[in-house]
């Protein structure tokens, strides 16, 4: 359905609604959570390949890691789950993880650590999308059998030089983290593929629900698993519905056919937030959106425009209009719930402050080009950011396109300004300061493609160094001033425009308790709500 | 020794068949190629390295000329073998036969029902023409044409559903129902007739009846506007005039002389309006959250996944392809100068 429809359907329904105030009228069992949502992302469940939203979210309830993060408790950061304690080497490299007792999978198989050997070195063999998250410790198909191991029923993982210990163990926390079930894995083995076939359908894991089915595009049912270690969930089966649309999500939320509904647009998100019995949560999420200034523009790459452009952005006037309820005004690299993460948002809209630093700079008549991808908010904050920049004498010309083609362009250096979105991989810090301030090489030959700040042309001034520091201080709260002394830096020198963090909007019906979609580090869970 | 009628004709029918089929291939397989999408990117997402991207380009035969991936292609095709869907690993003949019959379904009655009120409406529509049947006639069919299928899908939900809750929600049964009845058809309201279950027929009528009529509103407002046309061509014919001299009931006149002699058009549009509905409404199907073939191949276009998108395209060909054909034997049924 295209913008202009969207816009169409929305209005008329919104109409509609607001003429016809609908009440709950039904209600689903009370050991059952209903949830619509648009799970047209999952391309597999297999937690060694998979990397989308609602994929992660199955994996997160199905397969239990060696820590998690607690859903009702997450600022806490990592917790022992099927490891219950791990010890590091003196040299900071090895880290050992003792392996709770007496816990099995969902067939009945004890969970060991040989288990979680296999399922860590299973995820850098196959190589799959997230196994960057593992290799960047070093590990590879070729060493793997050496540097992920079992001695004396322990799990002994060495890294090829020393990480902070939480860098690590944050990661572990990933998706790709899940513990899978070595027997049943390999007895549905094919052509040596470490039963990746299998697995990209069907669950082996030992987490507080078994997947029942993954219906592509119509549903994901999954069932509780009544000998979890912690506790049989309460909600003992929970239907994930494939909704497309706000407006049928807000319908089948407000006739009580589903407990939750996490894709609404802002006015039915209005509309279902006056439904008497429905009530709408907030979580920020990771996503941010942001500007980049190529360093290579010559007026682009003076610190005064630099500066200027951070003026030239109006915060609130976005944030309280078409973007009101669904991002939030945010001014750094590092979401907010992040390990490290700082809520210093210095900057406001000031078109004479701008003035101010572009004269200084000696720029006169500058003329950009600003590549957006064709997505309507990315559209609505450029044509903002372009009627900002005309009050202070810059020309900003939008090229809009798919994808494919702006990405092609940003990531060969060749757009004078890129807008655009960024979500972090894993929840550590270094996820996105190992992107947005890290830059080792700044060459063109280099080809640092998956660097934010080398498709910019930033060489950092000096923040790539203290980058590499921070991941590996081992005292936790050092390392969290190291991200607040470098995002200081970034935020006055960088030439990105850090602008909103997304926040997540579930309407829920007010007998749910606990609901939690994973904030900016993780994933939905489903194991901790009550009705 | 020349070949008999019959066997020459099922030859010619079976010949041209396979032409088209091969023609349909070949378009959209070289579509499917030349398209501004990366299907690797669309599996590894932005942030693979490239050894997973180089690996999953062979993976997918990527790195062969593309007559040589079209002739793979077509030997697959002809053993029912579409691939496997590139972003939910599994075979897409098994998604096909799960989409499929729930547009069938879907489209079976929005066209009875299309039928059933709009040949009627068009025939009376003729025989009053400049009445007031003839005026509503006409207007249902203006709102039928003009009214974005979309709009007026949600006003019936929030209306029915929503509001008076006559009718079941988005989606093709209520959770509780869900996989209870076993699957033969993949047609949930036979599945559940075949297995006695009234509950989930009930159910799942319920569900079906809302976008089934939407759709059939749709056929209605064509069916009815070509019915009206051909009748009032058939209707001013002589033989018509020399019936009514005669003395002939208006009734016979009617049905008996004039509809007869327009059921072979009318076989044309109902077949045509019967197979853009099978091609699955993708609008229909997402506001009803109808897991169709329309919507399925609508995501598979969007996400590259070629194979999945070369697959629904094979199964929309063959169904316009069958379609002609049942019209053909109809014809010859209907017009004995068809023969």
């Amino acid at each position: 359905m295209n913008v202009f429809t969207r816009l169409l359907s929305g209005a008329a329904l919104g109409l509609a609604v607001s003429l016809t105030p609908l009440t709950a009228t039904a209600e689903t069992p009370p050991n059952m959570l209903v949830i619509a949502h648009r799970i047209d992302d999952i391309t597999t469940v297999d937690p060694a390949e998979s990397f989308e939203f609602a994929g992660s979210d199955i994996s997160r309830n199905v397969y239990s890691r060696l820590v998690y993060l607690d859903p009702m408790d997450l600022e806490a950061g990592y917790k022992p789950d099927l490891a219950t304690s791990w010890e590091v080497s003196e040299d900071g490299k090895t880290i050992t993880f003792t392996m709770r007792e007496g816990v099995t999978f969902h067939s009945g198989n004890p969970v060991r650590a040989e288990d979680a050997a296999f399922s860590l070195r299973r995820a850098v063999m196959l190589d799959k999308t997230p196994a960057f998250i593992l290799a960047q410790f070093g590990f590879t198909p070729e060493n793997a059998e050496e540097t992920i191991r079992v001695e004396d029923g322990k799990l002994v993982i060495t890294t090829d030089k020393k990480y902070a210990t939480s860098f690590v163990l944050n990661c572990l926390t990933a998706t790709i983290g899940g513990i899978v079930d070595m027997e049943t894995v390999m007895a549905n083995e094919v052509d040596g593929d470490m039963g990746n076939t299998w697995l990209k359908t069907n669950s082996a894991g030992s987490g507080p629900y078994k997947l029942d089915s993954w219906k592509p595009n119509e549903s994901v049912t999954l069932s509780s698993n009544p000998d979890y270690y912690d506790g049989a969930p309460t909600m003992e089966r929970v239907i994930v519905r494939h909704v497309l649309e706000s407006a049928s999500q807000r319908l089948l939320l407000e006739r009580g056919d589903v407990d939750i509904a996490r894709n609404l647009n802002p006015e039915d998100v209005a509309g279902a937030s006056a439904t008497d019995g429905i009530k709408i949560e907030d979580e920020l999420k990771g996503r941010l959106m942001y500007l980049a200034l190529n360093q290579k523009h010559p007026e682009l790459s003076k610190p005064e425009v630099r500066q200027a452009f951070k003026y030239l952005i109006d915060y609130e006037g976005m944030k309280n209009s078409f973007l009101s309820g669904q991002y939030t005004i945010h001014q750094n690299f590092l979401p907010a719930t992040y390990l490290g993460a700082s809520d210093e948002n210095p900057f406001i809209y000031n078109i004479e402050k701008a003035k101010e630093l572009l004269a200084e700079a000696g720029v006169e008549n500058l003329e950009v080009e600003i590549g957006v991808r064709e997505a309507q908010e990315r559209i609505e904050i450029g044509q903002s950011f372009q009627n900002a920049a005309a009050q202070a004498g810059i020309k900003v010309n939008i090229t809009v396109g798919t994808a494919k083609q702006i990405l092609a362009r940003y990531r060969a250096r060749e757009l004078d300004v890129y807008l655009g979105a960024w979500g972090p991989d894993y929840p550590d810090p270094q996820t996105n300061a190992g992107t947005f301030a890290y830059n080792p090489d700044n060459s063109d030959e280099a080809n640092a493609t998956g660097l934010l700040a080398w498709r910019n042309s930033w060489d950092t001034g000096g923040l790539t160094e203290k980058v590499e520091a921070a991941v590996t201080e081992g005292d936790r709260d050092k390392r969290v001033q190291m991200y607040l002394d470098i995002q200081a830096e970034f935020r006055e020198t960088s030439p990105f425009v850090v602008m909103f963090q997304q926040i997540e909007q579930s309407a829920v019906r007010d007998n749910i308790a606990n609901w939690s979609t994973g904030q900016a580090v993780t994933s939905a869970a489903y194991w901790q709500v009550t009705k | 020794m020349p070949l008999p009628n019959w066997l020459r004709t099922t030859l010619l029918t079976l010949g041209s068949i396979a032409v088209t089929l091969l023609g349909l291939l070949f378009v959209t397989f070289v579509i499917g190629r030349v398209m501004p999408i990366d299907p690797v990117l669309a599996i590894v997402g932005e942030r693979a390295s490239q050894s997973t991207y180089d690996a999953v380009f062979q993976e997918l035969g990527l790195d062969k000329p593309l007559i040589v991936q079209f002739g793979y292609y077509i030997w697959d095709v002809i053993r029912l073998d579409f691939g496997t869907s590139l972003l939910n690993a599994r075979p897409v003949s098994e998604d096909l036969a799960r989409v499929f019959p729930a547009t069938l379904e879907l489209a079976t009655l929005g066209i009875f029902i299309g039928i059933v009120l709009g040949v009627p409406l068009g025939v009376v529509a003729a025989v009053r023409k400049g009445s007031w049947i003839d005026q509503v006639a006409r207007v249902v069919a203006l709102v039928g044409y003009s009214m974005p299928i979309f709009w007026l899908g949600l006003m019936g939900l929030l209306i029915f559903y929503g509001i008076l809750g006559w009718v079941g929600g988005p989606g093709r049964v209520g959770i509780f129902y869900v996989d209870v009845v076993p699957s033969v058809t993949g047609m949930i309201l036979i599945d559940a007739a075949l297995d006695g279950n009234w509950d989930v027929f009930k159910n799942a009528f319920s569900h079906i009846i809302l976008p089934a009529s939407l759709l059939g509103y749709y056929s209605l407002a064509y069916i009815s506007r070509m019915t009206r046309s051909f009748m009032l061509e058939q209707l001013s014919a002589e033989y018509i005039t020399t019936a009514r001299v005669k003395g002939m009931s208006e009734w016979d006149v009617v049905w008996k002389h004039a509809f007869k002699n327009i059921r072979v058009q009318l076989i044309t549009v109902i077949a045509l309006s019967y197979a853009n509905l099978l091609e699955g409404s993708v609008l229909t199907e997402i506001i009803f959250s109808w897991p169709g073939i329309g919507s399925y191949i609508t995501t598979a276009l969007l996400s590259a996944d070629m194979n999945a998108v070369l697959g629904g395209t094979v199964v929309v060909g063959l169904i316009f392809i069958m379609l002609n054909i049942f019209s053909d034997l109809l014809y010859k049924v209907f017009d004995p100068r068809a023969r």
